[in-house]
């Protein structure tokens, strides 16, 4: 793997989403202002706000990144750009790499800008440090973004990419123990659950943020999302072909 | 040294239908080879064979000795598409810049294609901003930032202007002079008459492969269009 054709690849997604003002101001200014939202909701119950804050937090990366990542993938699928990288020396993996780079830059950026506002201005709380839970939350981005990029491959335009968002990430965020504890569910939603990667990624910022002691289950939660990262990268490599009919 | 580009039973299948017939072929270095024919002929699946990105049926297809698409030959080899393939989101010179990182082409060289294409004062606009015909000269350029030694052009000049259609002919012969082999496909018979060898396709079929006088000599035909039609004709007689 070339350092010097990945960072390429990264500078130019970066370049090519810093043009994109009005995408970027989205994904930084939505989830504050949806936290706030959240916030004033439940104002008086501040038990409410303090146990879904966090992981609101940390899975709003997963979303964005998605979205972002299954169009800017489609678009170099469909305006032949992709075609034509694969016939450089440019390998498919230099060109993941190169993408997991500047997205989770961004969502770097996304994960502190709403910790700020979440922890410094609504009075957020998180028994771990803070660095810790926008740490899971770049991991959720990368997740979100290795999801996006697999997906893309079966969507033909934007408005099916777009669509894949609802279809793909919304279940999983109903099931994953937000809205309901899976010892409250009825047993085949209970196995679906454990099924879903987001459950894993909603235990770890819930442990991290409520919890004394992390636990195995912990560090199971992070085995889950990097694996299953791996997996839908691996998978989405594989949906790159050089050569097509 | 053997032929830059060798294509030997080449059948290529699309959709259930074979669009590629066993085709065998040979492009040397030094000339401008064109490769004509109406559209849907097969044009730009023979192109994407060659640069290796067309899944292949049966046959070989070797560039420079070694197999079309192979990781030696990606630095190699120019490939431009029909419809620009460039990010319309960055700048003409960011395009360039990406390319050029990309193919390992020194940096100096970004200016100097976007010079060469004509494209200077654009240099710093949007390209999703530019005209079809400037978006396709920056589509040309990333093709060129690392001087290829084999480049494929995919209908470089449709759509663009009579001067600067001239123009790029010229500056093909120049690169032809300078030992790159290119390979210029176009559904215009006019074009024809710029390069010095021609190998007309039809319906996946290479009707004829020689040179444009040869072609007009051979079925009499006052323009290359009328030559064309004639050897259509022809084929489906005998």
């Amino acid at each position: 793997m070339s350092p010097h054709r990945t960072g390429a690849t990264a500078a130019r997604v970066l370049s090519q989403l810093r043009r994109d003002r009005r995408t970027l101001a989205l994904l930084i200014v939505v989830p504050c202002v949806l936290m706030i939202i959240v916030d004033q909701l439940f104002a008086g119950r501040e038990q409410v706000f303090q146990s879904v804050g966090v992981p609101m937090l940390g899975l709003f990366p997963l979303i964005s990144m998605f979205l972002v990542t299954s169009i800017t993938m489609l678009r170099e699928r469909t305006s032949g750009t992709l075609e034509r990288l694969l016939t450089t020396p440019l390998t498919k993996l230099e060109l993941l790499v190169g993408y997991g780079i500047a997205f989770a830059s961004v969502a770097i950026v996304q994960a502190v800008v709403v910790s700020i506002v979440g922890f410094g201005l609504l009075g957020l709380d998180a028994v771990h440090s803070d660095i810790l839970i926008v740490l899971l939350a770049v991991a959720n981005a990368i997740l979100g973004m290795a999801f996006g990029l697999f997906v893309s491959a079966f969507a033909q335009t934007e408005f099916q990419a777009v669509q894949f968002m609802p279809a793909f990430v919304l279940p999983q965020i109903l099931l994953c123990g937000l809205f309901v504890d899976q010892a409250q569910m009825a047993g085949w939603l209970r196995v679906v659950s454990y099924a879903l990667p987001l459950t894993y990624a909603f235990d770890a910022l819930d442990r991290a943020a409520h919890m004394q002691t992390l636990g195995a289950r912990f560090w199971l939660d992070v085995v889950v999302v990097v694996g299953t990262t791996l997996l839908a990268l691996g998978l989405g490599a594989a949906t790159l072909r050089r050569r097509t009919p | 040294m053997g032929p830059t580009i060798a294509i030997d039973g080449l059948r290529v299948n699309r959709g259930g239908v074979t669009v590629l017939h066993e085709l065998d072929l040979r492009v040397d270095g030094g000339v401008v080879t064109g490769l004509l024919g109406p559209s849907g002929s097969g044009k730009s699946t023979l192109i994407r064979a060659i640069v290796g990105v067309q899944i292949v049926a049966a046959g070989e297809v070797s560039v420079l000795g070694a197999p079309a698409g192979a990781p030696e030959l990606r630095s190699r080899v120019g490939y431009v598409t029909q419809a620009p393939s460039v990010y319309g989101d960055l700048t003409v010179r960011e395009n360039l810049a990406y390319f050029a990182r990309v193919l390992g082409a020194p940096r100096e060289r970004v200016d100097a294609v976007i010079e060469r294409v004509g494209l200077s004062d654009m240099a710093g606009r949007l390209v999703g901003r530019l005209s079809g015909g400037q978006k396709a000269r920056v589509s040309l350029a990333t093709a060129l930032v690392n001087d290829p030694d084999v480049l494929v052009l995919d209908e470089p000049t449709v759509g663009l202007d009579p001067v600067l259609r001239r123009d790029l002919w010229d500056f093909f012969h120049e690169l032809a002079d300078g030992g790159t082999t290119l390979l210029v496909s176009s559904h215009v018979m006019d074009e024809a008459a710029r390069c010095e060898r021609l190998l007309l396709l039809r319906e996946g079929r290479l009707i004829a492969d020689l040179g444009p006088d040869e072609l007009l000599r051979r079925t009499g035909a006052a323009d290359l269009d009328t030559a064309f039609l004639r050897l259509i004709e022809r084929s489906e007689a005998g």
